[in-house]
């Protein structure tokens, strides 16, 4: 069955349908949010075109999620932490792109000069520089994610085991990103950016360009991680979910698959935060606390989990119905995120992707029936 | 009958009261509230070279404002009765009588010299108290006569360390150089903060100028930073098994668990939460019910909670991780979601708010075994407790038949199956009893924390690193885990702060996984999936 959804993605009518969403991302959006009068009927106004954005930052994470859990079984519970790292490095250059607009007039971000600081820390060096920047959202993540895998996955920590790790690690890490000492603003974290590459950054216009970067990257995205679960490196993935000793006993080694996928799967999520931050303007550490990294496994188990778009669907799902709720009636949101996690994992294994294929089945089956009468 | 006799003794006591405070004579009573501090400071050092007991009232009465004088006539002024200070007899106050003025160094000089006199007395408490109040107050040349003759005459051990403290600090700023030796080298036996002050005092730029004194001064002040830091030592020692009590009896319930199903409890914490508003829920009722007995509330408590804990554990199995068996993945996400909505049930319940929870009296105050070291009553009886649900626990596993059913289902499911053991009767009620123990911790951490609906969220990384490390299905690992990873940690924080220490003990955690990827005691077996 995993097969048949994985072969989704193949079909003419698949590609037809990405097709229809870059467009709606590229043309549809820009123009109704732009050109249509704002009290026409079709027309998207800016707190729709932001949280959009941010939904299609969620959603790069989703599918980062997938590639370790739906099709690795690996779960983790620390995505968060290289989402919000991702976040942090690019954060890095925005603050350096304020230059001498902060409220002290110095050139260091408000919260050094508020610490006395008279220089930035050595990790601060050349991220002035925004494709030093770029780099180090690639690479610190990537790194951290290669040597916490290693570590973990050669002594063969699996299960529950390694979720609780990953979880106490993205914990870790927002205790010390809480410190001022650490050199991240503390508690506030980066804040009040000004422009990115010398444009400001608070216009709609921009707003506009990232929402469609974004949308740009979740395709590219897709598409590579297509490849990779329908490369035999991808069946070996799958392998590995369904039978690990199995595949070792067939003289593979799991330690490089798990790695390579787990690495590149920060990777996405750290994108993912890069994008995400000069869109809401602010990344702080509590994007680092387990409750936000469990949420992120949510998603991906009430789209579906290992059919890659079903991940997308789920972050769509659960985050546009969380930002109505929490308007409408916030004190009634915990009861039905809970309910949410509780009835996806009891009746819904495969999710709302596979529910759709399980309809399809029976009708199928139903009509087969009919002819064979 | 009894009246009478009950007033002719406070009638003679109050005679004796009144004759003790006129044995000084007229004109030392009046150099005593006239004249500038230096003069009357004179003058109550005499008192003191007197070491007469009897002046203690008369002292306090102008430590307490109540002294006035006209001329030659003292009065002391009680509320609205006045005697004249030097007859004894009741009088009127006149008018024009003028108060006795005492700045802040006079009276601090008068409460030392009434601390000194105190060292005579016959109770061993008000000696002891007197020589306390010493050693906090400036040491004044003017007492040492006395406080030689009552350190002669002591026999308490403990009063006469403190007295020989006490005139160690007064001797070392004497003129005689071998006496300020003497001192200095005895202010260093004692690890006392207050020597240590003393001691670095004497090392400013007014203070000693002889270099083989300056030179025992430094050395003394090593003895002592040797002995408080010995002190720190301990005291971390004593933090640290505190937490790793709690740690322990967090992790428990969670140990069982695991070792039984296989899954991770998420709800684990909020099951603590409840158990702790359980305790605010006992001591609520004990407030309008019980007034009288409202000390004894914790007592119970502690069977309320477990079983109201062990309810809600049960009633999620049956709706919840019933039916994930075998998925413990999804089960760890579902029991997610079930501690979402427990601590929002909560919120609703109770507000948003911390509620207060009160100790029970005889769990505040604490053992001062040194001036640096001291041991509230809380936390040790937090220790006795954990002591007490692991001995309980042990007892439960090891001697019942549930215990039984509970090791045989966690060593093979489908071999106790196959006997005739109802694995799922067995799940749902080692579930309940791990529940409960978590609602056993949530009375210990009410007792020292605050209570509020994300008060397990706290606990939930720690209890499980504490899993990680011993190990399933064992009680001995899960007890030793939290017993180190509680003193390694206030060790930790001790050296790097609290922060960076839960930092170094993830890492440790990692690394000693690579060494033992079950935990510390795991079951040795050939079992494979």
């Amino acid at each position: 069955m995993k097969i048949k959804q994985l072969s989704a993605l193949y079909d003419s009518k698949s590609w037809l349908m990405l097709t229809a969403f870059v467009g709606v991302i590229c043309v549809l959006f820009p123009i109704c949010n732009m050109l249509v009068p704002a009290d026409s009927f079709f027309h998207i106004s800016d707190y729709t075109v932001a949280l959009s954005g941010k939904i299609l930052c969620y959603a790069i994470v989703a599918l980062a999620i997938d590639l370790v859990w739906g099709y690795t079984g690996i779960l983790s519970l620390g995505h968060g932490l290289f989402f919000a790292l991702g976040g942090y490095a690019f954060g890095m250059y925005l603050m350096r792109q304020i230059g001498h607009d902060g409220s002290y007039h110095s050139s260091l971000p408000d919260f050094m000069v508020f610490l006395d600081w008279k220089a930035y820390p050595w990790y601060w060096e050349f991220t002035d520089h925004f494709w030093y920047a770029i780099l180090l959202v690639l690479v610190v993540p990537a790194l951290l994610a290669f040597i916490f895998g290693y570590f973990a996955f050669r002594s063969r920590i699996k299960g529950v085991y390694f979720s609780i790790i990953t979880q106490a690690m993205t914990y870790a890490f927002m205790l010390l990103f809480f410190r001022n000492e650490t050199g991240f603003g503390g508690n506030n974290g980066f804040t009040d950016f000004k422009r990115v590459l010398g444009v400001a950054i608070a216009t709609p216009n921009m707003r506009l360009i990232l929402f469609m970067m974004t949308g740009v990257t979740l395709i590219a995205l897709l598409l590579l991680s297509k490849a990779i679960v329908s490369s035999k490196f991808g069946k070996v993935l799958t392998a590995i979910r369904d039978a690990e000793s199995r595949v070792m006993f067939s003289g593979y080694n799991p330690l490089h698959y798990k790695l390579a996928i787990w690495t590149f799967s920060a990777m996405l999520c750290a994108i993912a935060g890069a994008l995400y931050v000069p869109q809401v303007g602010i990344i702080n550490p509590s994007e680092m606390s387990p409750s936000n990294s469990i949420e992120i496994a949510i998603w991906a188990a009430v789209g579906g989990r290992g059919t890659l778009i079903g991940p997308l669907v789920g972050a769509a799902f659960v985050n546009g119905i969380k930002s109505y709720f929490t308007e409408a009636f916030p004190e009634y949101w915990l009861y039905f995120l809970g309910l949410l996690f509780i009835l996806s994992t009891l009746y819904l294994p495969t999710g709302v992707l596979g529910l759709i294929d399980r309809i399809k089945e029976k009708r199928l089956s139903k009509n087969k029936e009919l002819e064979s009468l | 009958m009894n009246l009478p006799k009950y007033l002719v003794a406070t009638l003679i006591s109050l005679l004796m009261f009144i004759g003790h405070a006129f044995a000084l004579t007229a004109d030392q009573k009046i150099t005593l509230i006239t004249g500038d501090n230096e003069l009357r400071i004179g003058a109550l050092s005499k008192v003191a070279e007197s070491s007469d007991t009897e002046a203690i009232p008369y002292l306090q009465a102008i430590s307490d404002d109540q002294v006035k004088i006209k001329g030659k006539q003292i009065f002391i002024v009680n509320d609205s009765d006045v005697i004249d200070a030097i007859t004894g007899k009741a009088v009127e106050l006149p008018d024009d009588a003028e108060d006795v003025v005492n700045n802040n160094q006079m009276r601090g000089e008068i409460d030392a010299t009434i601390s000194a006199l105190n060292l005579f007395s016959k109770e061993t408490k008000i000696r002891l108290d007197a020589a306390k109040a010493l050693l906090d107050a400036d040491p004044s040349a003017g007492r040492l006569v006395l406080i030689k003759k009552a350190e002669q005459q002591e026999t308490d051990s403990a009063v006469k360390q403190i007295l020989f403290q006490v005139r160690a600090a007064i001797e070392i700023n004497s003129e005689d150089k071998a006496t300020r030796l003497a001192a200095a080298k005895q202010l260093g036996e004692s690890a006392n903060p207050g020597n240590k002050q003393i001691l670095s005092s004497r090392l400013g730029p007014d203070g000693e100028k002889d270099q083989e004194v300056v030179a025992e001064i430094k050395h003394s002040l090593n003895l002592i930073q040797g002995h408080m830091a010995i002190y720190d030592k301990l005291g971390q020692i004593f933090t640290g098994i505190s937490l790793g009590s709690i740690l322990l009896l967090a992790a428990l319930g969670l140990a069982v668990t695991y070792g039984l199903m296989g899954v991770i409890n998420m709800a684990h914490g909020e099951m603590m939460m409840i158990g702790a508003y359980a305790t605010f829920v006992i001591q609520n009722l004990f407030h309008h019910y019980l007034p009288g007995a409202f000390n004894w509330y914790l007592l119970a408590a502690i069977p309320f909670a477990f079983f109201v804990t062990a309810i809600v554990g049960i009633i999620i199995e049956r709706l919840v991780l019933r039916h994930l068996y075998g998925r413990p993945l999804e089960t760890l996400l579902a029991t997610w979601g079930v501690s979402l909505m427990l601590m929002q049930l909560v919120r609703t319940i109770f507000g948003a708010q911390n509620v207060e929870v009160e100790n029970p009296v005889w769990m505040s105050g604490g053992i001062e075994l040194a001036t640096n070291l001291i041991l509230p009553n809380n936390r040790i009886y937090i220790i006795g407790f954990a002591v007490f649900v692991l001995f309980a626990m042990w007892m439960l596993i090891t001697k019942t038949r549930l215990g039984l059913f509970i090791r045989a289902v966690t060593q093979n499911r489908a071999m106790a199956s196959c006997t005739g053991v109802n694995t799922r009767k067995v799940d749902a009620m080692a579930f309940g009893l791990g529940s409960g123990i978590a609602g056993l911790a949530g009375v210990a951490l009410s007792q020292i924390g605050n209570v509020g609906p994300a008060l397990g969220q706290g606990y939930i990384v720690d209890s499980f690193m504490v899993v990680v490390l011993g190990g399933v299905g064992q009680l001995a690992g899960a007890v030793y885990a939290a017993m180190g990873l509680g003193i390694v940690s206030k060790f930790l924080e001790g050296i790097a702060g609290a922060v960076l220490a839960k930092i170094f003990v993830l890492v440790i955690i990692i690394i000693f996984i690579q060494k033992r990827p079950q935990g510390l005691f795991a079951f040795k077996g050939r079992s494979i999936d």
